[in-house]
């Protein structure tokens, strides 16, 4: 099974190749091998009608216990013919629907990673798994959805369903932690097994929220089902596909497979009771306000979601029948009404039925197929789906909900009749409505999809108790996690059903002869639509915008100073606290010290002061230099030999670094208020005080033997290396070492990068760019203020003046070359005395000496 | 020495960080260059302080003769102070390039100009 | 940007270059008994051509080098990357320290290893890194 998946997978990443030799034909191809896979998951049918499941276990991370062992039972093989079985026809039906398409190859292995998601989803065993599954049909549909990618609408729609699935999704990872939490393992099936009785955990009522916040986000349930609507924007094998048997009904699949733990208790059956009857009302009321067919189909969906919802929340055996009845014939049905309809708009170019009619003769087979197929959404036998409502309307009339809720279901059961007669009948009889194009029947290939679907339903309606005791009954057997008895049939004699599906057929039809007139009245209820949840999930992402703008503006507000100073006083705060909090200090004075050690440590003190508190760049970096030196001082005499010279060859060449760079920028300016370097230095002082607390309880405190003794005993005998620091360096950690050269190395090339790699593209900007070396421009303070016009010119005219400067330099460097040693030796005393100066006179006086000296 | 060493250590932190918190560009690296001096200090002192014993072991001999000092601090430190100087490096180019384009050593300046 | 003429400055650099790099090919080679290696080897030697190059300037040192800094980069990691797989070949674990002394004509030993191969790369990237910085800036300064 695990190979079933990775073979999808496998098969997606080949495509690509497959349709560089194939091109149209490719569809076709790769449609022969999720026909392999149903053929393979309809040969396990004896197995599970015989109550028997199939494991293959497989070890992924075994060390977080997340596997990939794969079930089958009954629930998941339905699921699974679903898939590889509707997936069949929809590749076929893609192949024609796209024909020519530019994307044709995208759309297939974007279809087909999709496909192995939700294999791979239906089959886990493992709560991780089975969310990496569901978040990868997250994703994968996102793409799906935003096919038209030059779409705006396209663009937003994939959008809104990523967020409110992957939204949905989070709370569901944190209710699938609860829940192995709670019942010992992440295995599905040994939470099944254990004793532990979930429902009683205090945690129960926690992670159903969490649990069922993913499963009704992805299952469009009220009030989150806005964004399957929006979904229709894919091109129609999307829609058929994702909106019949996948991934809208994995939030259904998800909720079956956890009734066994979680379900039948009152708080289960009052939440999935009443959001499905929401959702139900909700969908079949929103279908019928629609002329567009899609999303005719799309609120249908809906609807039925709606309906599953409720069947799972009645926590009957009954009801589970129902459930698995009812889902079956959806996903039958609704596959081929939406193929169907895709066909309706490839031949005439529009999905409004109001502009649709009289196609009937024009094409034949969709219209039979239409019609059967809504006669199964209507619920007239002898369809599946009548079998499937008659046994909703019997769990639902025995079951433990109130009328308010039973009154909901017969509504919604009224409006899919109309519904059902405007799919079936507004387009293809009636008046002939002319059409901009010719119209003529759809290629076999995408017939072949509906044909197949419509007949399967006509079929397993004919001989219910067969699809029941093949593939319904031991998936309500899996859901309900006991044996049933029962058997599927067309005819249960006269009863209450019956006569409420009869009653909400008449009433249906009749209220589609009125549909206009309906839909009319219905206008009534816009603005109150134009609040809903849809309404509230833009406020929300505006409120999103809202709270970063905000959240920016406080802690993003790009003054370095301000972050800094943020990030030393946290550092100080959480440190110094966790420091006096768990340790004392002990200040050990009586120490034999030197007085030339004294001496060197006073020198590195003061200097350091120094620096902090010059005025001018040159005695910085001078007393830069005595730190420096200090330090090698300090470590020379401290047995770190190595560690001397390198600081003073370091030191050597970051004076020639500074000289090279450092005095090209602007001299020092005092610009900060007394109270401003009050509390500067009040942060800096705590610091100071804070890494003297750090030291002096490190030298106390010894966590654990330190790894210098091995290094030191090993040394010799088997690096044989006398210079143990450079031992560490080339043999012990030579690994950390390769990361540092690295590094340096990266430093360098950025450094290159930085001075040689210019992106100003500005006529004359590459001679100013590539000087990058230039004295300090005079810019006045309103230039951060001016227009971006203003800054081009002024840029301009600083190119121009720094062009006729080097000119002139160059001159008078060809002068001073050819002139004697004595005039260059005073060009360079006053080049020395320019660095005391403000450096933007420098270069003009340099210029000046020179000039002098021609 | 420790105690000593702790409190200079200390001074240079507090040195960096002021430098640091100045508006001036400039000052800013002065305080990189003062707070790697620092941290390098830190983990040589906090390691223990030996006088006149390098890691070095004699000719001939298979161990060193006596407490050494610890030489794992110094391989650290080594690479951090020749990675210290590439990272300045760095930080001096970049502040320089900055400087061309936004014309300000004012660190405050710069975050006004999303250029 | 530096001014010709100073007469000591030019006589010292052009002396110092090879006298400065043979000593640092030595502090490189004794580096894993004495105070020495990659890292100081290398600081020393670009110390070399940042006398040279301060007092003949970014072209002549390029010619002087004959070799791109950039190069010397790559060579040295490259040499530092090698290193890692001749214990690999042993069936050891990656950078396992693998030793082939050599008897020199003269009775003396000297000892090839992987470490040495590692502490050359070393050398040469600290070299190289630090010369293109260096010759980058000064390139700039002199346009």
């Amino acid at each position: 099974m695990q190979l079933s998946v990775l073979v999808i997978y496998l098969l997606a990443a080949l495509t690509p190749w497959l349709y560089s030799k194939q091109q149209a034909r490719t569809a076709n191809i790769l449609a022969l091998l999720p026909a392999a896979l149903t053929l393979w998951f309809a040969s396990h049918i004896p197995l599970i009608t015989s109550g028997g499941i199939l494991v293959h276990e497989y070890a992924w991370i075994p060390g977080l216990d997340i596997s990939l062992t794969m079930v089958l039972d009954g629930l998941s093989l339905m699921f699974a013919l679903l898939i590889c079985g509707i997936g069949t026809f929809i590749l076929l039906y893609a192949g024609s629907y796209l024909k020519g398409h530019k994307d044709l190859a995208r759309f297939l292995v974007t279809l087909l990673a999709f496909m192995g998601s939700m294999l791979g989803l239906i089959l886990a065993d493992n709560l991780i798994t089975l969310f990496v599954f569901w978040e990868l049909t997250s994703i994968t549909s996102y793409l799906l959805i935003g096919f038209k990618h030059e779409s705006a609408d396209a663009r937003k729609a994939a959008l809104q369903g990523l967020i409110v699935t992957v939204g949905g999704g989070l709370a569901l990872l944190a209710g699938l932690i609860m829940l192995a939490g709670a019942g010992g393992s992440y295995s599905l099936q040994e939470i099944f097994n254990s004793s532990e009785v979930l429902s009683e955990h205090p945690l129960y009522v926690g992670m159903m929220i969490c649990i069922l916040l993913g499963a009704f986000t992805k299952s469009a349930q009220f009030p989150f089902h806005f964004w399957l609507p929006n979904a229709m924007a894919a091109p129609t094998p999307v829609s058929a596909y994702l909106h019949s048997a996948t991934m809208v009904k994995a939030g259904i699949y998800l909720m079956a497979r956890l009734y066994p733990e979680l379900g039948g208790t009152e708080f289960w059956i009052n939440t999935l009771t009443s959001f499905g009857a929401l959702t139900m009302l909700t969908g079949a009321f929103m279908a019928v306000r629609s002329t567009d067919l899609k999303k005719l189909l799309a609120y249908s969906t809906v609807m039925a979601l709606g309906t599953l919802t409720l069947l799972l929340g009645l926590s009957t055996e009954l009801a589970m029948m129902a459930f698995a009845a009812y889902l079956l014939a959806h996903s039958l049905y609704k596959g081929a009404l939406f193929m169907l309809a895709g066909i309706v708009d490839h031949e005439t170019g529009t999905r409004d039925v109001t502009q649709l009619g009289g196609l009937r003769k024009l094409m034949p087979i969709t219209a039979i197929c239409t019609l059967i197929a809504a006669f199964s959404l209507a619920g007239l036998p002898p369809m599946f789906g009548f079998v499937a409502k008659e046994l909703l309307l019997e769990s639902l009339l025995k079951g433990p909900v109130g009328l308010l809720i039973i009154l909901m279901v017969i509504t919604s059961a009224i409006f899919v009749v109309v519904v059902a007669a405007v799919i079936a009948l507004k387009p293809f009889y009636g008046r002939f409505v002319p059409q901009a194009r010719t119209i003529h029947e759809a290629p076999k290939l995408m017939l072949a999809g509906p044909v197949v679907l419509t007949t399967l339903s006509l079929l397993a309606g004919l001989f219910p108790a067969v699809t029941g005791q093949l593939i319904t009954l031991p998936a309500s057997m899996a859901v309900a996690g006991q044996p049933i008895e029962g058997y599927l049939a067309l005819w249960h004699g006269i009863n209450l059903p019956l006569l409420l599906s009869i009653i909400s057929l008449a009433v249906g039809y009749g209220l589609y002869r009125y549909w206009d007139t309906l839909r009319d009245t219905l206008r009534i209820l816009n603005p109150i639509i134009e609040r809903g949840p849809e309404a509230g999930y833009f406020r929300f992402m505006q409120g999103i915008v809202i709270v970063s703008e905000w959240q920016t503006r406080v802690l993003q507000n790009g003054s370095m100073r301000n972050y800094l100073r943020t990030i030393i006083l946290t550092f100080v705060g959480v440190t110094g606290y966790t420091l006096l909090w768990r340790y004392q200090v002990h200040w050990n004075w009586d120490v034999s010290v030197y007085l030339h050690e004294i001496v060197v440590v006073l020198i590195l003190v003061s200097a350091a002061a120094a620096v902090s508190i010059t005025g001018s760049r040159l005695g910085a970096v001078a007393t830069m230099g005595s730190v420096g030196f200090s330090v090698a001082l300090i470590f020379i005499l401290f047995s770190a030999t190595d560690l001397g010279i390198t600081q003073i060859l370091v030191e050597t060449l970051t004076v020639i670094l500074l000289v090279l760079v450092l005095f090209r920028l602007p001299g020092f300016s005092s610009t900060s208020t007394p109270a401003e370097r009050g509390r500067d230095a009040f942060v800096a002082v705590l610091t100071g005080v804070l890494m003297t607390l750090l030291i002096m309880i490190t030298i106390d405190v010894q966590l654990f033997p330190s790894i210098s003794d091995y290094m030191i005993e090993n040394s010799q005998p088997l690096a044989y290396g006398r210079n143990i620091v450079n031992v560490i360096l080339v043999d012990y950690r030579a690994l950390d070492t390769l990361g540092e050269i690295f590094v340096l190395a990266l430093a360098a090339l950025g450094v290159y990068a930085m001075i040689k790699f210019r992106p100003d593209t500005q006529p004359g900007a590459n001679h100013y760019a590539g000087t990058l070396i230039l004295p300090p421009k005079q810019v006045p303070e309103k230039h951060l203020v001016l227009s971006l016009d203003e800054r081009k010119q002024i840029k301009e005219e600083q190119i121009r003046a720094e062009k006729l400067r080097i000119k002139a330099e160059a001159e008078a460097k060809i002068a001073t070359e050819t002139s004697s040693l004595t005039a260059s030796n005073s060009s360079n005393a006053t080049e020395d005395d320019s660095l005391n100066t403000t450096s933007s006179d420098e270069q003009s006086n340099n210029s000046e000496s020179n000039k002098g000296a021609q | 020495m420790e105690p000593i060493m702790a409190i200079a250590v200390g001074c240079l932190y507090a040195a960096a960080i002021y430098m640091m918190l100045r508006r001036s560009i400039v000052k800013l690296v002065i305080g990189l260059m003062l707070l790697s001096n620092a941290a390098n200090l830190l983990i040589f002192t906090s390691a223990g302080m030996t006088r006149g014993a390098p890691p070095l072991i004699p000719v001939g001999a298979m161990q060193p003769e006596g407490i050494i000092a610890d030489p794992l601090p110094q391989a650290l430190i080594l690479t951090a102070i020749v990675i210290a100087f590439g990272v300045l490096a760095f930080a001096v180019v970049l502040i320089h390039r900055a400087y061309n384009i936004i014309h300000t050593d004012n660190l405050d300046q710069m975050k006004d100009t999303d250029t | 940007m530096m001014k010709p003429g100073t007469l000591i400055l030019h006589v010292a650099a052009r002396f110092l270059v090879p006298l400065q790099l043979l000593f640092s090919v030595f502090l490189l080679l004794r580096g894993h008994n004495e105070p020495g290696g990659g890292f100081i080897a290398g600081l020393v030697a670009s110390g070399a051509f940042a006398l040279y190059l301060f007092t003949f300037g970014a072209v002549m040192t390029r010619d002087l080098m004959r070799i791109d800094p950039r190069n010397l980069i790559g060579i040295g990691l490259f040499l530092g990357m090698i290193s890692i797989f001749p214990a690999w070949f042993q069936g050891e674990a990656f950078l396992t320290s693998q030793w082939w002394p050599v008897m020199l004509p003269g009775g003396n030993e000297i000892k090839l290893s992987t470490p040495l191969i590692f502490d050359i790369g070393v050398y040469f990237t600290v070299f190289g890194s630090v010369m293109l910085m260096l010759v980058a800036l000064t390139e700039t300064e002199e346009r």
